[in-house]
């Protein structure tokens, strides 16, 4: 048997919690070998994770224990190695970048300074580990790199700080870069970028790279083989293609029908009633225009979407409709009457009618009320809703119509997943009877077949109670199966607007195209065409 | 206060959550016994300060500085009698009356009005929340019992001056903490959230923020519980506090300084009477915290053994 650069066999771990053990990964085996893209793909509480960690000896014992297997490195069982051997393979020949660089990267230093740190504990001498420096941030696509080394981390952009973090995984050319979730917290067209530098230097270096994702995308855009897991196994493996084009366990099959973006486009609705008018809000933050003269309308029964980067003022126009923020100029038309300039009084009648689901459930949901009185505050505000002996009858009636048992009236939002959280919040919202509700990246934060399982509800919901939305979203194929019309912005400013069909087929401007481009498909064909679609425009550019 | 939304009202239910709030007391140990400590310092302090009155002023020039343990005598004078050969544990148990009552009202004062100012302060517009804080400044700007002298030095010293100065130099310390809180906690999605559904600042403030800080709150004044008897003690050594015949735990220590290489139990009884009830307050409020907090409670529902 030829031997693999890295082996994992039969590894299990488990926590050691109050509550009980809870076994995190149980009997994984995998291997990687030089020069290869390996993608471990599962959701949250797969365990996929714990195993990276396990690897670069992360896990902290206690709670955690590795009660079997065995990790091989090139032949080398890590659990058999003296701690001092351990740390000398971490990060000289095993290195790791994570989900969010700004927590990685301590804030206080340069980050020239952090880079040759690496450098130098490895034992480079100074002037040598100033000069690698430079030379990697410019290998990492950095601009400037001699004025970069001198700047703090929060100086720079989010793609910008996961290159810096690549550039100091880097720094020591390790054999394996292990990457967990490396362009989960980043914006479409930075994320195509991310994982663009990462395969090419991949292939220029030859080493081997294993990421971590839940992203069907991100596996068909850069991956050789993928790994799927669910609650600590490893379900299926495969070449990527195989596992997509022909699933043969239950949970990928399903993986793959709920990844957004293949459903029908929608026609469009018939009304041509305005329930919302929106024109020519502005809003500054200082000398920054953070929106310039938007202008929409939503008509009755209406999905329209929001898309575009961060930084394109698509929250922001959420929170001006919902007056969490004034706008500078402009109305916002509702009922004929300028809900931009309502006294306090007349808006507490409005709220009713425009409510919000937010983007982090966790975060939006108060952590010490159960979920009655979560949702049952709304008639708390608005008295005239309901008489207080119905609140409990309707509070069931409306879990169950977000597809919950009534049980959950009495639990704590610390007591439910994301899923179930997100429900709650929906029922939250519908408690008032809205016309129109504001969901701001709402299925961002949740895994793929949670995210569809919502998404299918709030269909049903549109359809059952003729609910208006708007849907604010970076994820495009998510727009693509719920929006009827879609708006797309950038810098403040609407790019272009139109039926989804329209602006997913016939994009007009040059940005949607890029936007449409660097967004990923889970069709691995689909996605080779779009690289290399991307990489002509690139030439056509240079 | 806003209306709260429904919680089952009838006397099964409270009789019920009464019970779990007993069971979980039972959990933690140290909890229970600081409790148990309390009820009967309250206990000393409402009844036997009175039935010990006679006997804990009552001269005997014979049993000056007498020493403790000695079982022999009367139980009250088994800690020692002090300089004027009076009882000290008779003496212990009827200081704890001002002691308490000084300490307790002038920390709840303090407390509730810090709060309320630290929550105005940090919820409302700019101009309310500097206004608040320029006051906070000056009086923390200026030494606190300096302050307090200067106070008593125009008004008579009695126990509700007492009370009332302490209070208004330890309003600042909640009132910091409260505002920089409120800071946080008003960032949060929650709050937003609620302002969509259209809930008024009061609302907001008392029903979604205030619950938030108030385990902060409780353990900073369990912790100036001490504070506060310490100063009285300071005041009253100074001769603008409690005035002898009158008589707290903070005076006797501060009473007992001067024979502390010949007789240290004058000093050291009353010292512990302060420590203990602090230590106790402190014990119970870490408890509390727990209790309210929903993502903790379990710790104490399941019976674990080590604490929070």
């Amino acid at each position: 048997m030829a031997e693999h650069l890295l082996e994992i066999k039969d590894l299990a771990v488990v926590f050691n919690t109050i509550a009980g053990q809870v076994q995190a990964v149980n009997g994984v085996n995998l291997h990687l070998d030089k020069g290869e893209v390996l993608a471990i793909l599962g959701e949250s509480g797969s365990g996929k994770s714990v195993t990276a960690s396990a690897v670069l000896n992360l896990i902290d014992m206690p709670p955690g224990e590795i009660t079997a297997g065995e990790i091989r490195f090139k032949g080398e069982n890590l659990f058999d190695m003296p701690p001092a051997r351990r740390r000398d393979i971490n990060g000289k020949n095993i290195a790791m970048i994570f989900q969010d660089p700004l927590s990685y990267l301590n804030p206080v230093y340069r980050i020239g300074w952090q880079i040759e740190e690496a450098l130098k504990v490895h034992g480079a001498k100074e002037k040598e580990a100033r000069l690698e420096t430079l030379r990697l941030l410019e290998k990492v696509g950095i601009t400037e790199p001699i004025s970069a080394v001198r700047k703090y981390p929060h100086q720079f952009s989010g793609g910008q700080r996961q290159r810096v973090m690549i550039a100091m995984a880097l720094a020591l050319r390790p054999d394996i870069l292990i990457a967990d979730e490396p362009t989960t917290a980043l914006d479409v067209t930075v994320q195509a970028q991310i994982l663009d530098l990462l395969v090419n230097l991949q292939k220029e270096t030859g080493m081997a790279l294993l990421i971590i994702t839940h992203d069907l995308g991100v596996v068909a855009e850069v991956a050789n083989r993928v790994i799927v897991m669910q609650n600590g196994k490893v379900i299926e493996a495969g070449s990527v293609r195989d596992i997509y084009f022909k699933p043969s366990h239950k949970y990928t099959k399903q993986l793959i029908k709920s990844a957004p973006g293949k459903g029908k486009f929608s026609l469009g609705t018939s009304s041509s009633n305005p329930l919302l008018s929106v024109s020519k809000i502005s809003k500054n933050y200082g000398v920054f225009r953070a929106l310039k003269d938007i202008s929409f309308d939503l008509m009755e029964g209406e999905t329209v979407a929001i898309v575009g980067e961060s930084g394109s003022g698509k929250s922001t126009t959420a929170k001006i409709l919902l007056r969490l923020e004034n706008a500078n100029s402009g109305s916002v038309f509702y009922q004929n009457q300028d809900i931009l300039t309502l006294s306090d009084q007349d808006l507490l009648k409005k709220r009713r009618d425009i409510q919000m689901v937010f983007q982090d459930p966790s975060q939006s949901l108060n952590p010490r009320m159960t979920v009655l009185q979560l949702i049952s505050e709304a008639w708390v505000i608005h008295p005239d809703v309901l008489p207080k002996n119905k609140w409990l009858r309707r509070v069931e009636d409306l879990l169950e119509q977000v597809g919950l048992e009534k049980e959950y009236a009495r639990r704590f939002p610390h007591q439910l997943s994301g899923g179930q959280l997100q429900r709650i919040a929906i029922a939250r919202a519908l408690a008032l009877e809205p016309k129109i509700i504001i969901c701001d990246e709402a299925v961002s934060a949740l895994d793929v077949s949670v995210q569809a399982q919502v998404i299918s509800l709030l269909k049903k919901l549109k359809k059952d109670l003729g609910l208006s939305y708007i849907f604010i979203a970076h994820d495009l194929p998510v727009v693509r199966d719920f929006a009827d019309r879609v708006i797309v912005m950038k810098e403040g400013q609407i790019v272009e607007t139109g039926l989804t069909k329209d602006i997913f087929l016939k994009p007009q401007k040059k940005y949607t195209q890029e936007l449409l481009l660097a967004s990923l498909e889970p069709d691995p064909d689909v996605q080779l065409a779009r690289r290399n679609t991307r990489k002509k425009l690139l030439e056509y550019k240079i | 206060m806003a209306k709260s939304p429904p919680t089952a009202k009838d006397n099964n239910t409270r009789r019920f959550v009464f019970n779990a709030w007993l069971l979980m007391l039972a959990r933690d140990r140290f909890a229970l016994f600081a409790a148990i400590f309390l009820l009967v310092l309250v206990g000393v302090a409402l009844v036997g300060s009175f039935a010990l009155e006679d006997v804990a002023t009552k001269q005997n020039l014979r049993g000056r500085n007498a020493p403790p343990f000695d079982f022999n005598k009367d139980w009250v004078f088994w800690l020692g009698g002090d300089a004027l050969g009076r009882p000290l544990l008779a003496r212990i148990f009827l200081a704890s009356r001002n002691t308490l009552m000084i300490a307790a009202s002038a920390v709840s004062f303090s407390l509730i009005i810090g709060c309320f100012l630290g929550l105005i302060a940090g919820y409302t517009s700019k101009f309310v929340s500097h206004l608040i804080l320029r006051v906070a400044d000056v009086i923390m700007s200026f030494p606190s019992l300096l302050l307090a002298v200067i106070i008593l030095y125009m008004l008579p010293p009695s126990v509700i001056n007492i009370i009332v100065v302490l209070a208004i130099t330890r309003i600042p310390i909640y009132l910091r903490t409260a505002r920089a809180e409120v800071l946080e906690i008003r960032e949060r999605m929650f709050i937003q959230a609620a302002t969509v559904m259209g809930a008024s600042n009061k609302r907001i403030i008392f029903r979604h923020i205030l619950p938030i800080i108030i385990p902060t709150m409780v353990t900073i004044a369990t912790l100036d519980f001490a504070f506060v008897m310490l100063a009285e003690s300071s005041l009253s050594f100074l001769g603008i506090g409690i005035q002898p015949p009158e008589i707290t735990w903070g005076l006797m220590v501060a009473q007992g300084r001067p024979y502390l290489t010949t007789a240290w139990w004058l000093s050291f009884w009353p010292g512990l009477a302060i420590i203990l009830t602090t230590l106790s307050l402190n014990l119970l409020s870490n408890w509390l915290r727990v209790v309210l907090d929903p993502q903790q409670r379990w710790r104490m529902e399941i019976g674990d053994q080590k604490n929070g």
